[in-house]
């Protein structure tokens, strides 16, 4: 008798769990993994935020994970209101999957959908004992360049276009306007970015099948003289670890690594969050989201609203962005990153 | 007479019963999702099923996974077979600690062993910068992968021949040693054949486990194209990509391979456990 009313009691809290979250408003974000501190922080200010303005409480939930394993759940059923990725494309197939937000997803907020960026630096060991101050460098005889796998990794999907544009910008003098070069000199070019990638990636010793797992492997097991990491992830790991163990170089050139936010439209609809995803997502572009971001090492969109010395953190660079070197992530996911495509024969020719 | 051939008669009721609890719960467990499996990769079409799985990389992967497996069922079911013996006739103070530890890689989160062993064998590990100075390179190598299989496997072979060593009659052992038999032909004439079907369930249950096993092993892999891309990696590689049909085509060649394997090493086990009646 006495475990039929434990479990009696056991069932009424379950239920109870489920009516009462009916009740308070919730919020499903489905994020990557290194924005977790930044959300984190950032989740306790809107809520207070939203007390303050309407006198209810919310209650956000977050999930964090590799950002195609992310995108993936969505797109089986994931009740995702707000998806908050490493990159466009993996928004780009939950919409054509699942028609669940409108294609032109990208337009409705400001910077293209992007409240904060990042770009893709060095971490090198303390002193760069392997004086590596650019991407030519990265080619020293001997030099371990440790970096994901492009396949399993969005991260390592960064690194990779931004060692290309690279080398796409030393063959041709400049990356403006590429649709107007002509297609000899453009092909020349481009075969001499992938000459330049496929002697990258002969030294990479490893290929982790996640950023994390290559950061591990560069910073615990002290494999590889260079990361190819995320500015914010790379001054996480100074952080983590000490400052007296590795620093961060700056190339002359790098890509602008574009996360992208936005509302998971027929979601939020159909359990009535559509008002405050929305609030939530343009909260990312008030002072109050800018200030955090540069805090959690993201660069803001708009840097009049960050504190001074988060901003000085953030060296200067000649950046380029997906868009304009490679027309936009489907397109370069399907040339390089594909089975049979560009990164592949780097490894089967 | 007819009705014995497919049921053979027990003083047990409700064969119907519990035979429809069986095939209910084997269909909502494993042939459900199966199918699934199996509907997803339909589109693909024969053609395209075969060229996944005929493909380079895949067929490597599909090697590396397999050698890789065999050869950590074989280390489990010879040094298994050693610590479950040791267990069960040897009496020792810490006895329970040792039992427990066994066990310990059944309930580790596989990314943790995953990440303790490429720590301990990586070039500036514990045992990977001694092994590193012969000239042995361990992680991210199909050595290191095969030791990562060998330690998700290890309980298997252990708690499926703990059982069978305990039950051994002490009278045979000492009926065969009084009758002029050694110890080493004791051993094998005796003992060894009535511990090989367990013994092989333990090994097939090993290397089973190691097939399917992803989590610890990418770590200590390397994951490099063509040298140590094993087959789980692949898939989630196609799934990455969100080609579903690819994934499963993949996993399909794999469970295909996987339960012929296991299949005959079923019949392997049973042929010797019959063989064992027989005496």
């Amino acid at each position: 008798m006495k475990s039929l009313s434990k479990i009696l009691f056991l069932v009424l809290l379950i239920f109870g769990q489920a009516f009462s979250a009916v009740k308070t408003p919730e919020l499903l974000n489905v994020s990557y993994d290194p924005t977790r501190e930044f959300y984190k922080e950032f989740n306790a200010e809107f809520v207070k935020y939203w007390k303050e303005i309407n006198n209810e409480t919310i209650k956000i939930r977050q999930s964090h994970g590799g950002a195609a394993k992310q995108a993936r759940a969505v797109i089986d059923g994931l009740k995702a209101d707000v998806v908050t990725l490493a990159l466009a494309y993996d928004i780009d197939v939950i919409s054509q999957r699942t028609g669940l937000l409108p294609a032109d997803w990208r337009s409705r907020l400001a910077n293209n959908s992007c409240p904060y960026t990042s770009t893709i630096v060095f971490l090198v060991r303390k002193g760069n004992p392997r004086k590596i101050y650019d991407w030519d460098d990265l080619l020293q005889p001997g030099l371990e360049v440790i970096t994901p796998n492009p396949k399993t990794s969005g991260g390592a999907r960064w690194n990779y276009l931004a060692a290309w544009g690279y080398a796409l910008k030393r063959a041709l003098g400049h990356l403006d306007h590429l649709e107007n070069v002509n297609p000899d000199e453009m092909k020349m070019a481009e075969g001499k970015a992938f000459e330049f990638v496929s002697v990258l990636y002969k030294h990479v010793p490893v290929l982790d099948a996640g950023a994390r797992g290559a950061t591990n492997t560069f910073v615990q097991r002290g494999i590889g003289d260079v990361l190819l990491a995320w500015e914010n992830e790379a001054f996480l790991s100074i952080n983590e670890l000490g400052p007296d163990k590795f620093e961060i170089v700056v190339p002359s050139l790098s890509i602008l690594a574009e996360p992208p936010v936005t509302l998971v439209d027929k979601n939020a609809e159909k359990h009535d969050a559509k008002r405050v995803a929305t609030a939530y997502l343009s909260y990312l572009y008030s002072p109050v989201g800018q200030r955090l971001a540069a805090k959690y090492y993201y660069r803001p969109a708009y840097p009049q609203f960050a504190d001074e010395e988060d901003l000085a953190r953030f060296p200067d660079l000649d950046l380029f962005t997906v868009d304009e070197v490679f027309g936009g992530w489907q397109i370069a996911q399907e040339k390089h990153f594909n089975d049979g495509g560009v990164f592949d024969t780097i490894y089967l020719k | 007479m007819r009705r014995r051939s497919w049921k053979q008669h027990s003083v047990l009721p409700g064969f119907g019963l519990s035979l429809g609890y069986t095939l209910l719960y084997l269909g909502l467990i494993v042939l459900l999702p199966l199918s699934a499996l199996i509907l997803k990769s339909i589109d693909l079409g024969w053609n395209g099923f075969w060229e996944i799985i005929g493909s380079e990389r895949v067929l490597r992967s599909y090697q590396l996974t397999l050698s890789t497996s065999f050869f950590a069922a074989l280390i489990n079911a010879v040094f298994g077979f050693i610590i479950a013996w040791f267990l069960v006739r040897v009496r020792f103070i810490g006895k329970r600690i040792i039992d427990a530890l066994i066990d310990l890689p059944f309930a580790l989160p596989t990314a943790v062993s995953g990440i303790a062993l490429t720590t301990i064998y990586s070039r500036n590990g514990w045992i990977g910068a001694p092994l590193e100075s012969l000239g042995i390179h361990v992680a991210f190598t199909p050595i290191g992968i095969t030791i990562a299989m060998i330690l998700v496997g290890l309980p298997f072979v252990v708690r499926t021949v703990q059982p069978a060593i305990e039950e051994l009659e002490v009278e045979l052992e000492e009926a065969s040693l009084s009758l002029g038999a050694g110890r080493w032909k004791t051993f094998t004439k005796v003992m060894l054949p009535m511990l090989l079907p367990s013994l092989l369930t333990g090994f097939a249950l090993a290397f089973a486990r190691a097939i399917g096993e992803y989590g610890s092993v990418v770590f200590i892999a390397g994951n490099m194209p063509m040298k140590t891309e094993i087959s789980s990696l692949l898939i989630i590689t196609k799934l990455e990509q969100y080609d579903y049909a690819g994934a499963t085509a993949i996993a399909i060649g794999m469970l295909i391979i996987s339960f012929i394997l296991l299949f005959s090493i079923n019949l392997l086990q049973s042929w010797s456990s019959r063989r064992l009646k027989g005496i």
